[in-house]
């Protein structure tokens, strides 16, 4: 009775014209209700998003405002400072919120860097094959396996800390992540018969690279993309609790994290609360790059 | 059938064409030893089984062997005069398209199935005419229309998967000939499409050829379309030419055991059978083929000197077959 009503009440709105009707609205909106998207990874992911871009307007305080009067606040003592305040008055929320602008910044540079170089590597690299083949992924090989924490100790020493710098370490060990991914794809998509057809039509191997092989490999980009915005989050977090980057007092997760490292006992919402924020917003990230390789990508399942 | 003009320098020219492929099993001679002359004008059949090494021809003729297992280890290949093994991968890029082109077997694939037909017509056209967007457009309308595809305008904004596999096939022959090549290979051109569409495909190609003047180098496996098609004929078994004739001599007196084979397995509508003759057994494995005629194994006329390969016997001008029945050591007693 209720699918009889529901198709009933669409052939009316078919009739009327009218775009922003209510009835309209709800049906849309139910629509996208319906839809079997990840909704809890979306609304943190927007959150996130939301937060980074409009944080002046949304932190109640500065982040970096030392109030001594308002200091070791609890969460929930004075709602002034709803998730109450560091040993130096600073209010936590605001930090979260600008932390949230830290990571998509740095995230979004190191991973842009990363994905740019990493997919040029492995464009040339899957489609010239024989020995630039061999040689590129030798290079992606070495820097798979060098591990990044001491790429950004190595850097952070010689180039000193910053914002750049870090981004800096991160992009030069995740472009090959790219690189390898977009390579499979690659190799696959070049022996298909258009790319033979455009080298028969006399098509320079550039043009093939970026007219036939690029856009049909795109899908996999988007999939590796949203899967490592999740770790470089987390690295980015691991590299300022470290210490390595970003200076002290900086509106960072993982600065915050080590900053409350001593109090564990006497203020645990010091380190807890950027901590808990971390992993939900890397799962977030994870859940959503897994439902997006579903989706559009089967076949990887097994291969990220 | 208009007569074809062989006094001339032949157009493309293919000598002792040899391309291996070293695989782990062993050395696989896909090509062995391949000579035909191709003048203006004329269309010239490679009939054999599946992996016979009609492809591989093809490829090899373009420079696009698969690497890296593939490699032409011999020969030579003149088109108009210039030695293509040894042209530079520039030079090549400028030939293929626009000096040879081809057409691939299955309509379905070779075209980008993320551009719009129109994209993909101009992208080839591009490469020869520079101009305005709007001018492009419309010689690629104009290439549509040349191939008989309904209006040509509208379907330059259509995506591969809007089309039927005739409409595609059509778009790939669009492309192939966008450029005036002088060469045209069409391998199996007609295979994956439906028989009625098969007819109006091959039509199309003839006037094509009709109205461009190019050489066609028809890869086949269906005999009926080299009666219909073809001013010549080579017939190839394991990486060689058994037999070479023109398609008149060829059907009238087809000399090498293996062509006759082919020739009896054509179903002949006007006679009843109850089994259509096959050829017995398998074609060889290209890795391990025999020593003598590999052909022998499967042929009901061998007889001991078909362990060394055949010299070639002229049986009539222009009409050569590779089979030691032509020598007079061959005996009937059997």
């Amino acid at each position: 009775m209720a699918t009889f009503e529901e198709s009933g009440s669409e052939i009316v709105s078919d009739a009327e014209p009218k775009l922003l009707s209510i009835k309209n609205i709800a049906s849309t909106a139910g629509k996208i209700l319906r839809a079997r998207l990840p909704w809890a990874p979306i609304i943190i992911m927007a959150v996130v998003v939301i937060c980074a871009i409009f944080a002046p307007l949304l932190a109640p305080h500065d982040p970096t405002d030392i109030d001594i009067g308002v200091r070791k606040l609890a969460p929930g003592e004075n709602w002034s400072y709803p998730l109450g305040t560091d040993r130096l008055g600073r209010d936590m929320l605001s930090r979260l919120i600008y932390g949230a602008r830290t990571s998509a910044f740095i995230s979004l540079v190191a991973l842009g860097a990363g994905a740019v170089v990493g997919t040029t590597v492995g464009l040339v690299s899957g489609y010239a094959g024989k020995w630039t083949d061999t040689i590129l992924m030798r290079i992606t090989d070495a820097a798979m396996g060098f591990p990044t924490i001491l790429a950004a100790m190595i850097i952070v020493t010689i180039l000193g800390a910053g914002i750049a710098n870090i981004i800096l370490a991160i992009a030069v060990t995740v472009w090959a992540r790219f690189a390898r991914m977009i390579r499979g794809e690659v190799l696959q998509v070049r022996n298909r018969d258009f790319v033979l057809a455009a080298r028969i039509t006399g098509v320079s191997p550039v043009m093939i690279i970026w007219r036939h092989i690029f856009p049909n490999v795109i899908n996999t980009l988007l999939i590796i993309l949203t899967l490592l915005v999740g770790q470089t989050i987390l690295l980015e977090a691991s590299l300022s609790f470290l210490g390595l980057g970003l200076a002290p007092g900086a509106s960072a997760w993982g600065l915050m994290v080590a900053e409350g490292r001593d109090y564990l006992i006497s203020m645990w919402w010091l380190s807890l609360l950027p901590g808990l924020v971390i992993t939900m917003v890397v799962m977030a990230f994870n859940f959503f790059g897994d439902w997006l390789r579903d989706t559009l990508d089967p076949k990887l399942r097994r291969s990220i | 059938m208009a007569k074809i003009d062989r006094s001339g320098e032949p157009l493309l020219s293919v000598q002792d064409l040899r391309t291996y492929f070293y695989t782990r099993s062993g050395v696989v001679k896909a090509v062995d030893g391949i000579s035909f002359d191709l003048h203006p004008g004329e269309t010239l059949g490679i009939v054999g089984e599946s992996g016979s090494g009609k492809s591989m021809t093809a490829w090899s003729i373009l420079g696009l062997v698969p690497q890296p297992a593939g490699k032409i280890v011999g020969g030579k290949i003149f088109f108009k005069g210039q030695d293509l093994l040894e042209a530079s991968p520039s030079e090549m890029r400028q030939i293929r398209g626009s000096g040879i082109s081809m057409v691939m077997q299955d309509p379905l694939t070779s075209l980008n199935p993320v551009f719009t037909i129109g994209s993909q017509v101009i992208e080839s056209l591009r490469m020869e005419n520079k101009g305005p967007a709007a001018k492009l457009r419309e010689m690629a309308a104009a290439l549509l229309a040349k191939v008989s595809i309904p209006s040509p305008e509208t379907r330059l904004h259509a995506y591969p998967h809007e089309m039927s596999g005739g409409m595609r096939q059509r778009v790939v022959g669009a492309i192939a000939i966008s450029r005036s090549p002088s060469v045209l290979i069409a391998d199996e051109p007609t295979t994956s499409l439906d028989a009625t569409v098969q007819l109006q495909y091959l039509k199309l190609l003839k006037e094509i050829q009709e109205t461009t003047g190019a050489a066609i180098i028809f890869i086949t496996h269906d005999l009926g379309i080299v009666a219909n098609m073809c001013d010549r004929v080579g017939v190839m078994y394991a990486g060689k030419f058994v037999e070479q004739a023109d398609v008149l001599p060829l059907f009238d007196n087809p000399s090498h055991p293996y062509t006759q084979a082919l020739m009896r397995s054509v179903p002949d509508l006007e006679v009843d059978v109850a089994h259509l003759p096959s050829i017995e057994g398998q074609p060889p494995s290209l890795d391990d083929l025999p020593p003598g005629c590999a052909f022998a194994p499967r042929c009901e006329h061998a007889f001991d000197k078909c362990d060394t390969y055949p010299d070639t016997f002229t049986i009539a001008e222009g009409h050569t077959s590779n089979c030691w029945r032509h020598s007079g050591d061959y005996s009937v007693a059997d």
